[in-house]
């Protein structure tokens, strides 16, 4: 598919005193596309959104918008639009001046605005609410307010800046689908940041996976998560037992002292190399029959399936399986060619990947909550 | 909901002694005379004092103006500086509240004195001749100027509080909508800052309307305030406390109507936004 290129970044180097939060980033945005910045807090995506939208002036590098560069442009003078974090809406006014508020500024005609306001409430399914005020909303209907409110102003591109991130979690779903199918009926380009990858995956187009602001990889939500780049993807997207391999030839790599086929190509001879298994695709047999055996020495339920902490020689793996082994039993596992996935050394190589250290507590860190104030002081 | 009628006890106590009695006793002198029977003789006082009253309310309007204008970038500034640059400038605009209201005015008399500070200044520089001066004391100008000097922090801070609650990211959203600098403030911040300019208005109107001191030090004999014409009915030869009584009274209503209207413009501007 050929499309039209809307957004270009091209060498954006960011500090804030003395702190590097974006080196050397470089991106190129397609016009209609959902693409998604995703990454820990403090990797520079809200930055990086913040360029887009004017807020932020880049030390060096240019922002070009439809291949005129626009590094000196201030907010009011960009087609962009933003849903901020924590919605910002204007308390002094009700729903309908909120949403008409942009127009204003541009003096329309009255009837072009009360037309707008109706039209755009609607597609928030929040028809009706023209003369509420903004406080006597939930967070939900408050979240569609903004989005109305920013949509109203025809923009080109929307940016926005994880604008779920207060809402719970089965409300966070729906907003999911109906922001989908609003990108998708405007047609319009979206620019969503996210710390959470499974809204990552589930929304985009094209996901920019960041991390210490530096790009990692983009590529569509299936490349990003079949085909990680290096650790540090392959652990932030999903999870993944990450070995040390050594690739032999085309299609063959040995970790555990055995040789495995697998389906990558391309590396020098012998040379090492990050083995990524990810944990839904480990067959479970009995100990004998298995290409490896290990020992069980946790299982949590999770519902869908059992994740299952197995240890083979030391190193502890994470196993996700319908099936129950209980802790101390022997088990074997089998690899298949498509379920090894090779990737070359980087800097994360060795840090992810290894879950000896596993326990609940690490799941607490992904709480949004705590995300938001760290993001918020990396703003100011 | 706690609700405790022993807990009030105290406050209405106090209520009582001190607001609802004095004002028994001003009203009681205001329609009697010094024999102490009921007249309505001390009302035509008021007209003798009406030009008094304009000019009073003319100052007080003039310092609140100025206040506001000139509180409203200084406290938007400190509303959006870093918290130990706005705790600073904060405690740097209290300071002067911490040195005593006489010593302060004082200090500008011998400022604006006829061979005070500046006309040394200028006398100096050569912008006025050597036995020459410039007249700044006991001018409406000095009695304006000590006004704003000495009420200008209960504008600041009124302001300040308001503002630094307006989120950073509302005023990021009227840009991102299109606004330029003079929309943000004309759309957003001035109409979140109204509550703050109410009570800012009131804190510095009221006492400048009021005051005796600023008007005696640095307006002299040719500027009266009313609260000069009420201070000499108490004070001094021609005192007649049922004439300032009334005068007092007339002060009291002139402000909650002065009040009353602030409120309404308020109130107007909301339903017409």
């Amino acid at each position: 598919m050929q499309t039209k290129e809307i957004i270009k970044l091209k060498d954006i180097t960011v500090s804030f005193d003395g702190e590097p939060v974006l080196s050397g980033l470089d991106l190129n945005i397609s016009d209609g596309e959902f693409v998604t910045l995703l990454g820990p807090s403090g990797c520079g995506k809200t930055t990086t959104l913040r360029i887009i939208g004017g807020f932020v002036t880049p030390d060096s590098g240019s922002v070009f918008f439809d291949g005129q560069d626009i590094a000196d442009l201030p907010p009011y003078k960009r087609q962009v639009n933003t849903i901020f974090q924590r919605y910002a809406l204007f308390p002094h006014l009700n729903v309908e001046d909120n949403v008409a508020f942009g127009m204003r500024v541009q003096k329309k005609k009255p009837a072009e605005i009360k037309e707008t306001v109706d039209r755009m409430l609607k597609l928030v399914n929040l028809a009706g609410f023209n003369k509420r005020k903004v406080e006597t909303l939930s967070g939900g209907q408050q979240q569609r307010v903004a989005i109305a409110r920013a949509l109203a102003n025809n923009p080109r591109v929307l940016l926005l800046d994880e604008p779920l991130a207060a809402l719970d979690l089965k409300l966070r779903k729906d907003m999911q689908v109906e922001l989908k199918n609003i990108q998708k009926s405007l047609g319009i380009t979206f620019i969503y940041v996210t710390h959470d990858q499974e809204e990552a995956l589930s929304m985009s187009d094209t996901v920019v996976v960041m991390d210490a602001g530096r790009i990692q990889q983009i590529g569509t939500p299936q490349d990003i998560y079949n085909e990680p780049e290096n650790a540090f993807v392959a652990d932030f997207i999903g999870e993944s037992n990450i070995l040390d391999g050594i690739m032999h030839e085309d299609y063959l790599v040995e970790f555990f002292g055995r040789k495995f086929k697998c389906l990558d190509a391309g590396f020098g001879p012998k040379e090492p190399v990050d083995v990524v298994i990810r944990p839904e695709d480990i067959d479970i047999v009995p100990a004998d029959k298995g290409h490896l055996t290990g020992k069980v020495t946790a299982v949590t339920f999770k519902g869908v399936h059992f994740e299952t902490i197995v240890d083979f020689k030391g190193f502890k793996w994470m196993i996700q399986t319908t099936d129950y082994y209980p802790v101390d039993s022997v088990i074997g596992i089998v690899l298949n060619p498509e379920d090894i996935h090779i990737m070359k050394k980087s800097e994360y190589s060795g840090m992810f990947g290894d879950y000896s250290s596993y326990s609940e507590e690490f799941d607490e860190m992904a709480n949004p909550e705590i995300d938001l104030t760290e993001e918020a002081e990396v703003q100011e | 909901m706690i609700k405790s009628k022993a807990a009030a006890a105290p406050f209405t106590a106090w209520m009582l002694l001190f607001t609802i009695i004095p004002l028994g006793i001003v009203l009681w002198f205001a329609f009697t005379n010094a024999d102490g029977q009921f007249t309505l003789g001390n009302l035509p006082h008021i007209w003798a004092q009406a030009a008094t009253f304009g000019i009073s309310i003319f100052y007080g309007a003039i310092a609140t103006v100025i206040c506001l204008l000139l509180a409203f970038p200084l406290a938007y500034n400190i509303s959006r500086a870093t918290e130990r640059v706005q705790q600073t400038m904060v405690m740097i605009i209290m300071l002067p509240m911490w040195m005593n209201f006489l010593l302060r005015t004082y200090a500008w008399m011998s400022i604006l004195e006829n061979n005070g500070f500046v006309n040394q200044l200028l006398r100096l520089i050569g912008l006025v001749g050597e036995n020459d001066y410039l007249p700044l004391i006991n001018t409406g100008g000095a009695v304006v100027l000590g006004m704003v000097y000495n009420f200008l922090p209960f504008m600041v801070l009124p302001l300040y509080t308001v503002m630094s609650k307006i989120d950073n990211s509302v005023i990021e959203a009227a840009q991102d909508l299109g606004s330029n600098v003079f929309q943000v403030f004309g759309k957003v911040v001035i109409p979140l800052s109204i509550p703050g300019m109410l009570s800012g208005i009131t804190m510095v109107f009221v006492p400048a309307v009021s005051t005796f001191v600023i008007t005696k030090l640095l307006g002299g004999s040719k500027t009266l305030m009313i609260g000069d014409a009420i201070e000499q009915m108490f004070i001094g030869q021609g005192a007649d406390y049922h004439v300032g009584a009334t005068l007092s009274l007339v002060l009291m209503i002139l402000i909650l109507v002065c009040m009353a209207v602030t409120g309404m413009a308020d109130k107007g501007e909301e339903a017409d936004v």
